[in-house]
């Protein structure tokens, strides 16, 4: 739906919070699991949401290097927070997922089949702009010709994006400095801006103004296309972090260029090479293959899992590891995501959510690390 | 070469109609589809491969050895290392096993018809290269001088040795073999395959380097070579990493920004020249 070509709608609409559940029950008449925020161990995560009751009405999310916690804002606003620890990504690329099942025969035959998911279309409710970025990036990672991997292509074709664009950004969001919000540019079927009482929506796709016909949404006033303005503008101008350089090539060519710069060991020193950052990252797309054979060895499935650039098997060669320490695993995960993603898919792999500083259990922040090593070059140009 | 796209996550079955044991821990496999149709469609090129399954076991990735057209069965030479390719070593003919492919870019074929070929392998990673050596001896007339440089740790370790004996009686083809250490009675030299690249005569305007083996010997050669005015653009190279999906999706395979499984495994020198010997990459 929101993979479709650019549809142009200029209107604004106002969708009352006494209407969300009429949006919800048209998304679920029309075949839609529908998947929305909601608090879980303290938490914002993205679940099942049959009711607008689920939201997190009320709470921010207070966010610093390596600290999460949800605090009551006493606001009647269900998007008053910037993000959780995860949205889109494991909707549409499952953590762990079956690919093929084989049986064997008493010859010893192979037969076999791969797995395809009977599922319904799911309609993410309340994504936000770092969110849609990320999942356009998965989409070059996975939908470019000639190698398509059916299993996120069967989510994605379907799937119904309702973003939310910022009113307000944690302490670790940097979304400006990268260019993927906080309002959201392409990639979703409505936008929604959350004001008083309800929030402004713009239309995306065919499908989005299909929804707002359906649910007869009124046209959203002067001042509350101003409020909504404030709204983002407010989310923009609150943000201490930037990525330097603006997350551009500059920043790829910066990082080969240094590859033997001493802030690797700096870092490598901090960093517990647990890969929550690759976890929580909305672009991450490694995977591991395992196999599970049946008690009876008759039957084997085959399935993957999110794997990390982090983890000692992700470099394993015929009896040896490529990356056999901290530095090597760090480096490898900050030149691909900012440096080499460039060379693979024309853009940066960071979309400025903050998420990898937020979850460092030691919270080294991705930002300063390219700064550190941007220093040098940064106090030459100064000295010129 | 692409084949048609669904190859890339449906897998066939295929017994083993031939087992070769070559050293303790190396074998060749000679894989036959059990559906007639296709074991006869099954293309490849030469430097490609296939994820070979072992039920309940897994995936691993091994190159095909046979010469694409003139070989009945489709051949791998595995080295007994992992999970999967120890349980592989257990089999016998047969026995059945998946196979998923083939992946990657071969060596570049159009680019080298014609050229005097030099072929670079060390260790016991020569299987990429064995495939084009078949391929260049049963197309003898499409290519210049044919110039074949192995090199061993010892000996002992040296696979295809008849071949290689073989090979060395063919018209216009010089083989030099060396290992580090040698048995008595050991025929070629000895020594690193670095003094063989010194003994060898080519003309840099009309040759094209072939390598796979180990990354310090990419680099020890492609010194040697330039500073006898190759092109870096004549030498390629085959790559080797984790391969887990093989179509560019698991991640393993990075090099940079090159996915060894799909960008490779082949690569042209200067496409990959600022991270070869790099740690980490």
């Amino acid at each position: 739906m929101s993979m479709k070509m650019e549809f142009n709608n200029q209107e604004y609409y106002f969708l009352p919070h006494v209407k969300i559940n009429a949006l919800l029950d048209y998304l679920h008449h029309q075949g839609f699991s529908c998947i929305g925020p909601q608090i879980k161990q303290d938490a914002i995560v993205y679940e099942e949401l049959h009711d607008s009751e689920q939201l997190p009405w009320g709470l921010r999310d207070y966010q610093m290097p390596g600290q999460y916690r949800l605090e009551e804002n006493n606001v009647k606003r269900a998007f008053s927070w910037a993000n959780g620890p995860q949205a889109i990504k494991p909707q549409l690329f499952k953590p762990k997922e079956s690919l093929w099942r084989v049986a064997r025969d008493s010859h010893g035959k192979l037969t076999f089949k791969n797995v395809t998911h009977e599922m319904k279309p799911i309609a993410l409710f309340g994504v936000r702009s770092c969110d849609v970025a990320g999942m356009l990036i998965q989409d070059k990672a996975f939908l470019t010709e000639p190698f398509v991997d059916k299993h996120y292509q069967a989510r994605r074709e379907n799937v119904f994006v309702i973003a939310v664009n910022c009113g307000y950004s944690s302490n670790n969001c940097f979304c400006v400095s990268t260019n993927t919000g906080p309002q959201v540019k392409a990639g979703y079927d409505i936008a929604l801006t959350e004001i008083d009482d309800g929030f402004v929506v713009t239309v995306g796709s065919a499908a989005g103004e299909a929804l707002i016909n359906k649910i007869s949404l009124k046209h959203a006033t002067d001042e509350m296309q101003q409020a909504m303005q404030r709204e983002i503008n407010n989310a923009a101008t609150m943000q201490s972090k930037a990525m330097p350089f603006d997350n551009t090539r500059v920043v790829r060519d910066l990082l080969m260029n240094n590859l033997d710069h001493p802030q690797w060991d700096d870092v490598a020193a901090r960093c517990l090479s647990c890969g929550n950052c690759t976890s929580v990252c909305p672009t991450c797309f490694c995977s591991s293959e395992t196999e599970t054979p049946a008690l009876d060895r008759i039957e084997s499935e085959h399935s993957r899992e999110w794997d990390s650039c982090f983890t000692e098997g992700h470099s394993y060669i015929h009896g040896k590891v490529i990356r056999d320490d901290t530095k090597s695993r760090y480096k490898q995960w900050l030149t691909h995501k900012l440096a080499t993603w460039w060379d693979q898919f024309d853009t940066s792999g960071c979309v400025g959510c903050g998420r990898c500083v937020t979850w460092c259990p030691v919270g080294i922040d991705i930002t300063a690390e390219v700064a550190a090593i941007a220093k040098p070059a940064v106090d030459d140009s100064a000295s010129e | 070469m692409v084949m048609k796209n669904d190859h890339q996550d449906i897998l066939h079955d295929t017994i083993i109609v031939d087992y070769q044991p070559i050293t303790d821990t190396i074998f060749n496999i000679g894989l036959q589809f059990t559906d007639e149709n296709i074991h006869r469609a099954y293309q490849f090129l030469p430097g490609q491969f296939n994820m070979l399954y072992l039920f309940g076991i897994g995936e691993v990735a091994i190159s095909i050895v046979s010469d694409p057209t003139h070989d009945d069965l489709y051949y791998h030479t595995i080295r007994r290392v992992g999970r999967v390719t120890t349980g592989l070593s257990q089999l016998k003919k047969g026995d059945h096993i998946g196979v998923r492919g083939p992946f990657g870019r071969g060596w570049p074929l159009s680019q080298i018809s014609g050229k005097d070929i030099l072929i670079i392998t060390g260790g016991l990673g020569c299987a990429p290269s064995v495939s084009m050596i078949h391929y260049i001896m049963n197309r003898r007339e499409q290519f210049g001088k044919l110039m074949i440089l192995q090199g061993v740790k010892h000996s002992n370790d040296l696979i295809y040795q008849s071949y290689y004996e073989k090979w060395a009686t063919a018209p216009n083809t010089e083989v030099l073999v060396t290992a580090d250490k040698t048995t008595t009675n050991w025929p070629w030299y000895s020594g690193l395959i670095t003094e063989l690249i010194k003994k060898i005569n080519f003309d840099p305007e009309t040759t094209i380097c072939l390598m796979c083996g180990p990354e310090p010997m990419f680099l020890a050669a492609v010194q040697l070579l330039i500073e006898r005015n190759l092109p870096e653009q004549s030498i390629y190279m085959s790559m080797e990493r984790n391969m887990q999906c093989a179509i560019g999706h698991c991640g393993h395979c990075q090099f940079g920004g090159k996915f060894v499984c799909k960008d490779g495994p082949i690569f042209c020198y200067p496409d990959i020249k600022d991270l070869l010997g790099k740690k980490g990459f």
